[in-house]
Protein backbone atom coordinates (compact mmCIF):
# COMPACT_ATOMS: atom_id res chain seq x y z
CA UNK A 1 0.00 0.00 0.00
CA UNK A 2 3.05 2.49 0.80
CA UNK A 3 4.45 1.79 -2.42
CA UNK A 4 1.31 2.23 -4.38
CA UNK A 5 0.46 5.70 -2.78
CA UNK A 6 4.09 6.97 -3.64
CA UNK A 7 3.23 5.76 -7.04
CA UNK A 8 0.03 7.59 -7.22
CA UNK A 9 1.63 10.64 -5.94
CA UNK A 10 4.25 10.78 -8.62
CA UNK A 11 1.67 9.76 -10.92
CA UNK A 12 -0.05 12.90 -9.27
CA UNK A 13 3.48 14.98 -9.61
CA UNK A 14 3.84 13.43 -13.17
CA UNK A 15 0.54 15.08 -14.15
CA UNK A 16 1.14 18.48 -13.06
CA UNK A 17 4.43 18.80 -14.83
CA UNK A 18 4.14 21.04 -18.13
CA UNK A 19 7.20 18.93 -19.27
CA UNK A 20 5.11 15.65 -19.91
CA UNK A 21 2.18 17.99 -21.66
CA UNK A 22 5.11 19.34 -24.01
CA UNK A 23 5.79 15.82 -24.91
CA UNK A 24 3.05 14.65 -25.28
CA UNK A 25 1.67 17.61 -27.79
CA UNK A 26 4.60 17.24 -29.79
CA UNK A 27 3.94 13.43 -29.93
CA UNK A 28 0.26 14.19 -30.62
CA UNK A 29 1.91 16.80 -33.71
CA UNK A 30 3.81 14.19 -34.96
CA UNK A 31 1.18 11.39 -35.67
CA UNK A 32 -0.92 13.79 -36.78
CA UNK A 33 1.98 15.35 -39.46
CA UNK A 34 2.15 11.86 -41.33
CA UNK A 35 -1.02 12.79 -42.82
CA UNK A 36 0.55 15.77 -44.54
CA UNK A 37 3.60 13.55 -44.95
CA UNK A 38 1.63 10.96 -46.70
CA UNK A 39 0.37 13.64 -49.35
CA UNK A 40 4.35 13.92 -50.59
CA UNK A 41 4.84 10.35 -50.96
CA UNK A 42 4.58 8.30 -53.69
CA UNK A 43 2.40 4.89 -52.89
CA UNK A 44 3.70 2.69 -49.53
CA UNK A 45 1.55 5.29 -47.34
CA UNK A 46 0.23 2.54 -44.69
CA UNK A 47 3.79 1.98 -44.31
CA UNK A 48 4.82 5.59 -43.66
CA UNK A 49 1.51 6.09 -41.19
CA UNK A 50 2.68 3.50 -39.01
CA UNK A 51 6.54 3.85 -39.27
CA UNK A 52 6.04 8.05 -38.08
CA UNK A 53 3.20 6.92 -35.70
CA UNK A 54 5.18 4.18 -33.93
CA UNK A 55 8.44 6.08 -34.34
CA UNK A 56 6.51 8.89 -32.25
CA UNK A 57 5.06 6.94 -29.75
CA UNK A 58 8.80 5.26 -29.16
CA UNK A 59 10.83 8.29 -29.14
CA UNK A 60 8.30 10.35 -26.79
CA UNK A 61 7.64 7.28 -24.26
CA UNK A 62 11.23 7.13 -24.38
CA UNK A 63 11.88 10.68 -24.29
CA UNK A 64 9.69 11.21 -20.74
CA UNK A 65 11.34 8.06 -19.60
CA UNK A 66 14.75 9.36 -19.61
CA UNK A 67 13.92 13.20 -18.70
CA UNK A 68 10.91 12.45 -15.97
CA UNK A 69 13.01 9.29 -14.65
CA UNK A 70 16.61 11.25 -14.03
CA UNK A 71 14.53 13.30 -11.73
CA UNK A 72 12.48 10.42 -9.63
CA UNK A 73 14.85 10.60 -7.22
CA UNK A 74 17.45 13.24 -7.80
CA UNK A 75 14.78 15.37 -7.50
CA UNK A 76 13.21 14.28 -4.07
CA UNK A 77 17.07 14.65 -2.89
CA UNK A 78 17.49 18.11 -4.16
CA UNK A 79 14.18 18.96 -2.84
CA UNK A 80 14.89 17.38 0.54
CA UNK A 81 11.61 16.06 0.02
CA UNK A 82 12.84 12.47 0.82
CA UNK A 83 13.46 13.76 4.30
CA UNK A 84 10.07 13.45 5.34
CA UNK A 85 9.81 10.22 3.56
CA UNK A 86 12.34 8.41 4.76
CA UNK A 87 11.60 9.43 8.18
CA UNK A 88 8.31 7.44 8.13
CA UNK A 89 8.39 3.65 8.02
CA UNK A 90 8.60 2.97 4.59
CA UNK A 91 11.94 1.14 3.63
CA UNK A 92 14.08 2.77 1.17
CA UNK A 93 13.51 0.30 -1.29
CA UNK A 94 9.98 0.92 -1.12
CA UNK A 95 10.02 4.35 -2.21
CA UNK A 96 12.44 3.51 -5.25
CA UNK A 97 9.59 0.89 -6.17
CA UNK A 98 6.84 3.42 -5.94
CA UNK A 99 8.61 6.18 -8.01
CA UNK A 100 9.64 3.69 -10.50
CA UNK A 101 5.88 2.69 -10.43
CA UNK A 102 4.21 6.20 -10.81
CA UNK A 103 6.21 6.76 -13.50
CA UNK A 104 5.12 3.73 -15.39
CA UNK A 105 1.63 4.52 -15.08
CA UNK A 106 2.19 7.80 -16.23
CA UNK A 107 4.27 5.84 -19.48
CA UNK A 108 1.24 3.78 -19.80
CA UNK A 109 -1.49 6.71 -19.94
CA UNK A 110 0.47 8.44 -22.19
CA UNK A 111 0.77 5.87 -24.22
CA UNK A 112 -2.76 5.44 -24.61
CA UNK A 113 -3.44 9.05 -25.54
CA UNK A 114 -0.99 8.27 -28.19
CA UNK A 115 -1.93 5.29 -29.33
CA UNK A 116 -5.11 6.42 -29.16
CA UNK A 117 -4.46 9.34 -31.46
CA UNK A 118 -2.60 6.94 -33.33
CA UNK A 119 -5.37 4.09 -34.52
CA UNK A 120 -7.70 7.71 -35.54
CA UNK A 121 -5.10 8.63 -37.88
CA UNK A 122 -5.03 4.70 -39.05
CA UNK A 123 -8.63 4.61 -39.31
CA UNK A 124 -9.29 7.50 -41.35
CA UNK A 125 -6.97 6.29 -44.05
CA UNK A 126 -8.51 3.45 -43.86
CA UNK A 127 -5.23 0.94 -42.77
CA UNK A 128 -5.60 -2.50 -41.43
CA UNK A 129 -5.57 -2.55 -37.55
CA UNK A 130 -3.86 -5.98 -36.50
CA UNK A 131 -2.52 -7.48 -33.86
CA UNK A 132 1.02 -7.17 -33.86
CA UNK A 133 0.53 -3.28 -33.93
CA UNK A 134 -0.34 -3.45 -30.40
CA UNK A 135 2.11 -5.74 -29.25
CA UNK A 136 5.00 -3.58 -30.67
CA UNK A 137 3.36 -0.87 -28.54
CA UNK A 138 3.09 -3.24 -25.52
CA UNK A 139 6.89 -3.86 -26.35
CA UNK A 140 7.47 -0.35 -26.35
CA UNK A 141 6.16 0.53 -22.59
CA UNK A 142 8.66 -2.31 -21.91
CA UNK A 143 11.43 -1.01 -23.23
CA UNK A 144 10.60 2.08 -21.26
CA UNK A 145 10.45 0.66 -17.90
CA UNK A 146 13.93 -0.52 -18.80
CA UNK A 147 14.94 3.10 -19.75
CA UNK A 148 13.02 4.38 -17.02
CA UNK A 149 14.99 1.55 -14.56
CA UNK A 150 18.29 2.92 -15.73
CA UNK A 151 17.24 6.23 -15.22
CA UNK A 152 16.34 5.63 -11.97
CA UNK A 153 19.46 3.15 -11.23
CA UNK A 154 22.12 6.21 -12.61
CA UNK A 155 19.89 9.13 -10.42
CA UNK A 156 20.44 7.13 -6.97
CA UNK A 157 24.16 7.96 -7.43
CA UNK A 158 25.12 10.42 -9.80
CA UNK A 159 23.25 14.26 -10.17
CA UNK A 160 20.79 14.75 -12.73
CA UNK A 161 22.75 15.79 -15.86
CA UNK A 162 24.98 13.01 -15.86
CA UNK A 163 22.04 10.35 -15.16
CA UNK A 164 20.46 12.13 -18.23
CA UNK A 165 24.03 11.28 -20.15
CA UNK A 166 24.40 7.73 -18.89
CA UNK A 167 20.76 6.58 -19.87
CA UNK A 168 20.87 8.33 -23.28
CA UNK A 169 23.95 6.46 -24.12
CA UNK A 170 22.47 3.46 -22.30
CA UNK A 171 19.62 3.66 -24.78
CA UNK A 172 21.66 4.49 -28.02
CA UNK A 173 23.88 1.47 -27.17
CA UNK A 174 21.12 -0.63 -26.03
CA UNK A 175 20.34 -0.26 -29.94
CA UNK A 176 23.92 -0.99 -31.24
CA UNK A 177 24.59 -4.51 -28.76
CA UNK A 178 24.13 -6.54 -32.33
CA UNK A 179 27.00 -4.52 -33.41
CA UNK A 180 28.73 -4.78 -30.29
CA UNK A 181 28.78 -8.69 -30.75
CA UNK A 182 29.64 -8.56 -34.22
CA UNK A 183 32.44 -6.23 -33.39
CA UNK A 184 33.35 -8.42 -30.84
CA UNK A 185 33.74 -12.05 -33.05
CA UNK A 186 36.30 -10.04 -35.27
CA UNK A 187 38.65 -9.73 -32.37
CA UNK A 188 40.66 -11.99 -30.20
CA UNK A 189 41.42 -11.95 -26.75
CA UNK A 190 41.25 -9.65 -24.04
CA UNK A 191 39.09 -6.82 -26.77
CA UNK A 192 36.77 -10.17 -27.84
CA UNK A 193 36.07 -10.66 -24.13
CA UNK A 194 34.86 -7.07 -23.16
CA UNK A 195 32.66 -6.86 -26.09
CA UNK A 196 30.97 -10.11 -25.72
CA UNK A 197 30.84 -8.86 -21.60
CA UNK A 198 29.40 -5.52 -22.63
CA UNK A 199 26.66 -7.36 -24.95
CA UNK A 200 25.53 -9.56 -22.31
CA UNK A 201 25.90 -7.10 -19.78
CA UNK A 202 23.79 -3.60 -21.83
CA UNK A 203 20.12 -3.92 -22.38
CA UNK A 204 19.19 -5.72 -25.82
CA UNK A 205 16.70 -2.86 -26.65
CA UNK A 206 16.83 -4.00 -30.09
CA UNK A 207 14.88 -6.98 -28.79
CA UNK A 208 11.79 -4.53 -27.75
CA UNK A 209 11.70 -2.90 -31.68
CA UNK A 210 8.71 -4.48 -33.55
CA UNK A 211 8.34 -1.71 -35.85
CA UNK A 212 9.63 -3.77 -38.62
CA UNK A 213 7.04 -6.44 -38.20
CA UNK A 214 4.18 -4.07 -37.97
CA UNK A 215 5.00 -2.44 -41.14
CA UNK A 216 5.46 -5.36 -43.17
CA UNK A 217 2.51 -7.17 -41.34
CA UNK A 218 4.41 -10.19 -39.65
CA UNK A 219 3.09 -11.37 -36.66
CA UNK A 220 5.07 -12.55 -33.66
CA UNK A 221 4.03 -15.72 -32.25
CA UNK A 222 3.30 -15.63 -28.47
CA UNK A 223 5.96 -17.86 -27.35
CA UNK A 224 8.68 -15.53 -28.62
CA UNK A 225 6.85 -12.48 -26.85
CA UNK A 226 6.76 -14.34 -23.81
CA UNK A 227 10.25 -14.57 -24.04
CA UNK A 228 10.98 -10.89 -24.85
CA UNK A 229 8.65 -10.06 -22.14
CA UNK A 230 10.36 -11.88 -19.50
CA UNK A 231 13.21 -10.62 -20.71
CA UNK A 232 12.15 -7.21 -20.01
CA UNK A 233 11.07 -7.99 -16.69
CA UNK A 234 13.87 -9.77 -15.05
CA UNK A 235 16.41 -7.20 -16.48
CA UNK A 236 14.03 -4.11 -15.43
CA UNK A 237 13.94 -5.90 -11.70
CA UNK A 238 17.83 -6.68 -11.83
CA UNK A 239 18.48 -2.84 -12.23
CA UNK A 240 15.70 -2.28 -9.61
CA UNK A 241 17.52 -4.33 -6.95
CA UNK A 242 20.81 -2.72 -8.07
CA UNK A 243 19.57 0.67 -7.56
CA UNK A 244 18.34 -0.79 -4.05
CA UNK A 245 21.30 -1.93 -2.83
CA UNK A 246 22.90 1.68 -3.72
CA UNK A 247 19.94 4.02 -2.35
CA UNK A 248 19.88 1.67 0.78
CA UNK A 249 23.72 3.05 1.64
CA UNK A 250 23.24 6.71 0.45
CA UNK A 251 23.31 9.16 3.37
CA UNK A 252 21.29 11.92 2.85
CA UNK A 253 23.07 15.10 3.50
CA UNK B 1 5.31 13.84 34.10
CA UNK B 2 7.97 12.07 35.60
CA UNK B 3 9.32 8.94 33.79
CA UNK B 4 12.86 7.70 33.60
CA UNK B 5 12.72 6.12 30.54
CA UNK B 6 14.19 7.25 27.50
CA UNK B 7 12.84 7.97 24.19
CA UNK B 8 16.37 8.56 23.00
CA UNK B 9 19.39 7.61 23.81
CA UNK B 10 22.77 8.27 21.96
CA UNK B 11 26.41 6.62 22.64
CA UNK B 12 29.23 7.68 21.31
CA UNK B 13 27.34 8.85 17.96
CA UNK B 14 29.78 10.45 15.50
CA UNK B 15 29.87 11.27 11.91
CA UNK B 16 32.39 11.66 9.44
CA UNK B 17 32.23 13.15 5.91
CA UNK B 18 34.46 12.72 3.43
CA UNK B 19 33.98 16.00 1.26
CA UNK B 20 35.78 16.79 -2.03
CA UNK B 21 37.96 14.96 -5.05
CA UNK B 22 40.31 13.45 -2.22
CA UNK B 23 37.79 12.68 0.02
CA UNK B 24 38.61 14.91 2.67
CA UNK B 25 37.33 13.93 6.22
CA UNK B 26 35.43 16.49 8.05
CA UNK B 27 34.14 15.33 11.61
CA UNK B 28 30.80 16.15 11.93
CA UNK B 29 29.56 14.91 15.14
CA UNK B 30 32.08 13.62 17.65
CA UNK B 31 30.90 11.20 20.38
CA UNK B 32 27.81 12.27 21.41
CA UNK B 33 25.98 10.93 23.89
CA UNK B 34 22.77 12.03 25.20
CA UNK B 35 19.20 11.16 26.43
CA UNK B 36 16.34 12.22 25.97
CA UNK B 37 13.51 11.74 28.63
CA UNK B 38 9.89 10.66 28.17
CA UNK B 39 7.47 13.51 28.15
CA UNK B 40 9.78 16.46 27.99
CA UNK B 41 10.79 19.09 25.98
CA UNK B 42 14.51 18.76 24.76
CA UNK B 43 16.12 21.69 23.13
CA UNK B 44 19.08 21.01 20.91
CA UNK B 45 21.45 23.87 20.69
CA UNK B 46 24.55 25.01 18.95
CA UNK B 47 25.61 27.61 16.17
CA UNK B 48 24.56 27.09 12.99
CA UNK B 49 27.18 23.99 11.70
CA UNK B 50 27.59 22.85 15.24
CA UNK B 51 26.16 19.13 13.75
CA UNK B 52 22.71 19.64 15.47
CA UNK B 53 21.13 18.79 12.33
CA UNK B 54 23.83 15.84 10.91
CA UNK B 55 22.80 14.34 14.33
CA UNK B 56 18.95 14.51 13.69
CA UNK B 57 19.77 13.43 10.32
CA UNK B 58 21.27 9.98 11.83
CA UNK B 59 18.27 9.96 14.49
CA UNK B 60 16.08 9.74 11.39
CA UNK B 61 17.77 7.15 9.85
CA UNK B 62 18.56 9.73 6.56
CA UNK B 63 22.55 9.24 7.29
CA UNK B 64 24.30 6.37 9.09
CA UNK B 65 26.35 7.36 11.41
CA UNK B 66 30.53 6.32 11.05
CA UNK B 67 30.70 4.95 14.52
CA UNK B 68 28.36 5.03 18.21
CA UNK B 69 24.87 3.81 18.54
CA UNK B 70 21.47 5.43 19.16
CA UNK B 71 18.37 4.31 19.73
CA UNK B 72 14.86 5.69 19.77
CA UNK B 73 12.01 3.86 22.09
CA UNK B 74 14.81 0.99 22.67
CA UNK B 75 14.94 0.24 19.14
CA UNK B 76 17.49 0.90 16.77
CA UNK B 77 17.54 3.94 14.78
CA UNK B 78 16.14 3.51 11.13
CA UNK B 79 13.51 0.39 12.89
CA UNK B 80 10.04 1.00 10.87
CA UNK B 81 8.70 0.39 14.88
CA UNK B 82 10.85 3.31 16.19
CA UNK B 83 9.71 5.32 12.89
CA UNK B 84 6.29 4.65 13.11
CA UNK B 85 5.71 6.33 16.64
CA UNK B 86 8.30 9.64 16.00
CA UNK B 87 7.10 12.49 13.86
CA UNK B 88 9.90 14.67 12.15
CA UNK B 89 9.80 18.49 10.49
CA UNK B 90 13.44 18.71 8.41
CA UNK B 91 15.36 21.91 8.35
CA UNK B 92 13.37 24.76 5.85
CA UNK B 93 11.42 22.08 4.70
CA UNK B 94 10.76 21.75 0.87
CA UNK B 95 7.63 19.65 0.42
CA UNK B 96 5.28 18.52 -2.62
CA UNK B 97 4.67 22.17 -4.16
CA UNK B 98 1.93 20.75 -6.97
CA UNK B 99 0.00 19.27 -3.87
CA UNK B 100 -3.13 20.80 -1.92
CA UNK B 101 -2.81 21.02 1.86
CA UNK B 102 -5.09 18.22 2.72
CA UNK B 103 -3.59 15.88 -0.50
CA UNK B 104 -0.43 16.47 0.83
CA UNK B 105 -1.49 15.38 4.51
CA UNK B 106 -3.56 12.73 3.03
CA UNK B 107 -0.08 11.22 1.15
CA UNK B 108 1.70 11.05 4.64
CA UNK B 109 -1.53 9.31 6.30
CA UNK B 110 -1.07 6.51 3.76
CA UNK B 111 2.35 6.12 4.24
CA UNK B 112 1.37 5.38 7.91
CA UNK B 113 -1.56 3.30 6.38
CA UNK B 114 -4.43 5.63 7.64
CA UNK B 115 -7.10 5.47 4.72
CA UNK B 116 -10.87 6.09 4.80
CA UNK B 117 -13.04 8.40 6.98
CA UNK B 118 -10.06 8.11 10.28
CA UNK B 119 -7.60 9.64 7.54
CA UNK B 120 -10.15 12.45 6.49
CA UNK B 121 -10.96 13.31 10.39
CA UNK B 122 -7.50 13.41 11.18
CA UNK B 123 -6.60 15.62 8.32
CA UNK B 124 -9.26 18.18 9.16
CA UNK B 125 -8.08 18.12 13.02
CA UNK B 126 -4.37 18.88 11.67
CA UNK B 127 -5.69 21.45 9.27
CA UNK B 128 -7.52 22.94 11.97
CA UNK B 129 -4.97 22.64 14.92
CA UNK B 130 -2.24 24.42 12.32
CA UNK B 131 -4.90 27.11 11.65
CA UNK B 132 -4.50 26.33 7.88
CA UNK B 133 -8.22 25.03 7.12
CA UNK B 134 -8.56 27.75 5.03
CA UNK B 135 -5.66 26.10 2.50
CA UNK B 136 -6.94 22.84 2.29
CA UNK B 137 -7.33 23.33 -1.48
CA UNK B 138 -4.64 25.41 -2.15
CA UNK B 139 -1.46 23.94 -3.74
CA UNK B 140 1.52 24.01 -1.95
CA UNK B 141 3.52 26.20 -4.31
CA UNK B 142 1.36 29.09 -3.02
CA UNK B 143 1.99 29.07 0.37
CA UNK B 144 4.13 31.65 2.24
CA UNK B 145 7.15 30.25 4.67
CA UNK B 146 5.18 30.23 7.28
CA UNK B 147 2.16 28.41 5.86
CA UNK B 148 4.80 25.65 4.85
CA UNK B 149 6.45 25.37 8.01
CA UNK B 150 2.63 24.57 9.75
CA UNK B 151 1.95 22.24 7.20
CA UNK B 152 5.17 20.43 7.70
CA UNK B 153 4.11 20.87 11.56
CA UNK B 154 0.85 19.08 10.75
CA UNK B 155 2.56 15.84 8.38
CA UNK B 156 4.71 15.37 11.51
CA UNK B 157 2.00 15.16 13.40
CA UNK B 158 -0.11 13.08 11.19
CA UNK B 159 0.42 9.47 13.04
CA UNK B 160 -0.26 10.87 16.36
CA UNK B 161 3.10 10.31 17.31
CA UNK B 162 5.04 9.79 20.90
CA UNK B 163 7.95 11.86 19.62
CA UNK B 164 8.38 14.80 17.56
CA UNK B 165 11.62 16.05 16.31
CA UNK B 166 11.53 19.38 14.80
CA UNK B 167 15.25 20.80 13.17
CA UNK B 168 15.01 24.74 13.55
CA UNK B 169 11.01 25.22 13.60
CA UNK B 170 11.20 28.50 14.40
CA UNK B 171 14.14 29.75 12.16
CA UNK B 172 12.71 32.10 9.26
CA UNK B 173 9.13 32.92 11.17
CA UNK B 174 7.79 36.30 11.97
CA UNK B 175 7.14 37.00 15.36
CA UNK B 176 3.56 35.52 15.42
CA UNK B 177 4.85 32.47 13.89
CA UNK B 178 7.02 32.10 16.42
CA UNK B 179 5.07 32.37 19.42
CA UNK B 180 2.36 29.82 17.41
CA UNK B 181 5.39 26.91 17.18
CA UNK B 182 6.05 27.93 20.94
CA UNK B 183 2.34 27.40 21.85
CA UNK B 184 2.25 24.43 19.38
CA UNK B 185 5.21 22.98 21.02
CA UNK B 186 3.74 23.53 24.70
CA UNK B 187 0.35 21.76 23.84
CA UNK B 188 2.35 18.54 22.47
CA UNK B 189 3.89 18.71 25.62
CA UNK B 190 0.70 18.80 27.84
CA UNK B 191 -0.55 16.56 25.69
CA UNK B 192 2.00 14.06 27.27
CA UNK B 193 4.13 13.77 23.96
CA UNK B 194 8.11 13.79 23.98
CA UNK B 195 9.55 17.29 22.12
CA UNK B 196 13.32 17.92 20.65
CA UNK B 197 13.63 20.73 19.12
CA UNK B 198 17.02 21.99 18.12
CA UNK B 199 17.43 25.73 17.98
CA UNK B 200 19.96 28.63 17.40
CA UNK B 201 17.31 30.92 18.77
CA UNK B 202 18.48 30.66 22.69
CA UNK B 203 15.44 32.75 23.75
CA UNK B 204 12.85 30.34 22.75
CA UNK B 205 14.81 26.94 23.87
CA UNK B 206 15.13 28.71 27.43
CA UNK B 207 11.23 29.80 27.62
CA UNK B 208 10.31 26.09 26.67
CA UNK B 209 12.82 23.65 27.11
CA UNK B 210 12.75 21.18 30.32
CA UNK B 211 16.17 20.38 29.31
CA UNK B 212 18.67 21.32 26.63
CA UNK B 213 22.39 19.97 25.26
CA UNK B 214 23.93 22.59 23.83
CA UNK B 215 27.09 21.18 21.51
CA UNK B 216 29.86 22.74 19.12
CA UNK B 217 31.73 21.66 17.07
CA UNK B 218 30.11 18.19 16.72
CA UNK B 219 30.65 18.32 20.64
CA UNK B 220 28.51 18.27 23.22
CA UNK B 221 29.37 20.87 25.81
CA UNK B 222 26.71 20.88 28.02
CA UNK B 223 23.47 18.82 29.07
CA UNK B 224 20.83 19.11 31.61
CA UNK B 225 17.84 21.29 33.15
CA UNK B 226 18.07 24.79 31.74
CA UNK B 227 17.97 26.27 34.89
CA UNK B 228 21.07 24.46 36.62
CA UNK B 229 23.38 24.98 33.22
CA UNK B 230 22.52 28.68 33.50
CA UNK B 231 23.36 28.68 37.43
CA UNK B 232 27.11 26.96 36.90
CA UNK B 233 29.47 29.32 37.25
CA UNK B 234 27.68 32.30 35.89
CA UNK B 235 28.37 35.27 37.89
CA UNK B 236 25.05 37.39 38.39
CA UNK B 237 25.61 41.06 37.42
CA UNK B 238 24.18 44.19 38.37
CA UNK B 239 24.38 47.17 36.34
CA UNK B 240 24.37 50.91 38.35
CA UNK B 241 23.90 53.78 36.58
CA UNK B 242 25.22 56.81 38.47
CA UNK B 243 25.07 60.92 38.08
CA UNK B 244 27.32 63.31 39.65
CA UNK B 245 29.80 60.86 40.88
CA UNK B 246 32.75 62.87 41.63
CA UNK B 247 36.14 61.98 40.16
CA UNK B 248 37.59 60.55 43.70
CA UNK B 249 34.51 58.50 44.75
CA UNK B 250 34.82 57.10 40.72
CA UNK B 251 38.02 56.10 41.47
CA UNK B 252 36.80 54.14 44.38
CA UNK B 253 34.78 52.30 42.63
CA UNK B 254 36.75 51.68 39.74
CA UNK B 255 38.54 48.51 41.74
CA UNK B 256 35.32 47.04 42.41
CA UNK B 257 34.07 46.85 39.27
CA UNK B 258 34.25 45.20 36.36
CA UNK B 259 33.56 47.75 33.64
CA UNK B 260 32.75 51.22 34.08
CA UNK B 261 31.52 53.34 30.83
CA UNK B 262 31.96 57.07 31.45
CA UNK B 263 28.55 59.02 29.21
CA UNK B 264 29.20 62.79 30.20
CA UNK B 265 28.46 63.50 33.55
CA UNK B 266 26.65 59.76 34.07
CA UNK B 267 28.34 56.77 34.46
CA UNK B 268 27.41 53.29 34.50
CA UNK B 269 29.60 50.64 36.29
CA UNK B 270 29.40 46.67 36.33
CA UNK B 271 29.43 44.68 39.43
CA UNK B 272 29.78 41.59 39.75
CA UNK B 273 29.57 40.11 43.43
CA UNK B 274 26.88 41.57 45.86
CA UNK B 275 29.82 42.57 47.93
CA UNK B 276 31.07 45.05 45.24
CA UNK B 277 27.08 46.40 44.93
CA UNK B 278 27.21 46.89 49.00
CA UNK B 279 30.72 48.42 48.87
CA UNK B 280 29.65 50.76 45.33
CA UNK B 281 26.11 51.71 47.34
CA UNK B 282 28.01 52.93 50.68
CA UNK B 283 30.86 55.19 48.32
CA UNK B 284 27.86 56.59 46.27
CA UNK B 285 25.98 57.61 49.58
CA UNK B 286 28.70 59.04 51.10
CA UNK B 287 29.51 61.10 47.66
CA UNK B 288 26.35 61.72 47.59
CA UNK B 289 25.80 60.86 44.30
CA UNK B 290 22.70 60.04 42.60
CA UNK B 291 21.62 56.59 42.03
CA UNK B 292 19.39 56.52 38.76
CA UNK B 293 19.39 52.78 38.08
CA UNK B 294 20.39 49.87 39.60
CA UNK B 295 19.95 46.66 37.11
CA UNK B 296 19.85 42.92 38.17
CA UNK B 297 21.42 40.83 34.83
CA UNK B 298 19.54 37.78 34.94
CA UNK B 299 22.20 35.11 33.94
CA UNK B 300 21.01 33.42 30.36
CA UNK B 301 21.43 30.75 28.40
CA UNK B 302 23.29 32.55 26.00
CA UNK B 303 25.66 33.57 28.17
CA UNK B 304 26.52 29.79 28.74
CA UNK B 305 26.22 29.37 24.68
CA UNK B 306 29.03 32.24 24.52
CA UNK B 307 31.37 31.44 27.12
CA UNK B 308 31.65 27.75 25.52
CA UNK B 309 31.80 29.47 22.31
CA UNK B 310 34.73 31.15 23.70
CA UNK B 311 36.66 28.43 25.44
CA UNK B 312 36.21 26.26 21.99
CA UNK B 313 37.54 29.50 20.18
CA UNK B 314 40.15 29.58 22.67
CA UNK B 315 41.53 25.48 22.66
CA UNK B 316 41.71 26.29 18.82
CA UNK B 317 43.52 29.40 18.65
CA UNK B 318 45.46 32.29 20.45
CA UNK B 319 43.68 34.07 23.08
CA UNK B 320 42.03 36.57 21.51
CA UNK B 321 42.49 40.22 23.48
Amino acid sequence: MKVLSIALNTFRENLRDKLLYNLLIFALLMIGSSLLLMRLTLGEFHRLLLDIGLGSVNIFSVLIAIFVGIGLVSKEIDKKTIYTIVSKPVARFEFLLGKFLGLTITLFVNMLIMTAALLVVLMAQSVPIEAVLFKAIGLILLECMVVTAVALLCSTFTSATLSAIFTLAIYVIGHLTADLKTFGQKMEGFGRSVLEGMYYLLPNLERFNLKGHVTHQLDVPLNELALIVAYGMAYTAFLLLLASVIFQRRDFR
Amino acid sequence: MPNSDFVIKTEQLSKIFKVGFWGRRVTAVDGLSLDVHRGEVFGFLGPNGAGKTTTIKMLMGLIYPTSGTASIFGHPIGDPQAKAKLGFLPESPYFYDYLTGSEFLRFYGHLFGLWGSTLEKRVDELLDTVGMSHARDLQLRKFSKGMLQRVGIAQALINDPELVVLDEPMSGLDPIGRKEVRDLILRLKESGKTVMFSSHILHDAEMLCDRVAMIMKGKLVACGPVSELIAQGTTHEVEMVIDRLLPEALERIRPLAGKVVLQGERVMVVLTSQQAVDQALCVIHAAKAKLVALTPHKASLEDLFIREANVIQSTKEAPVS
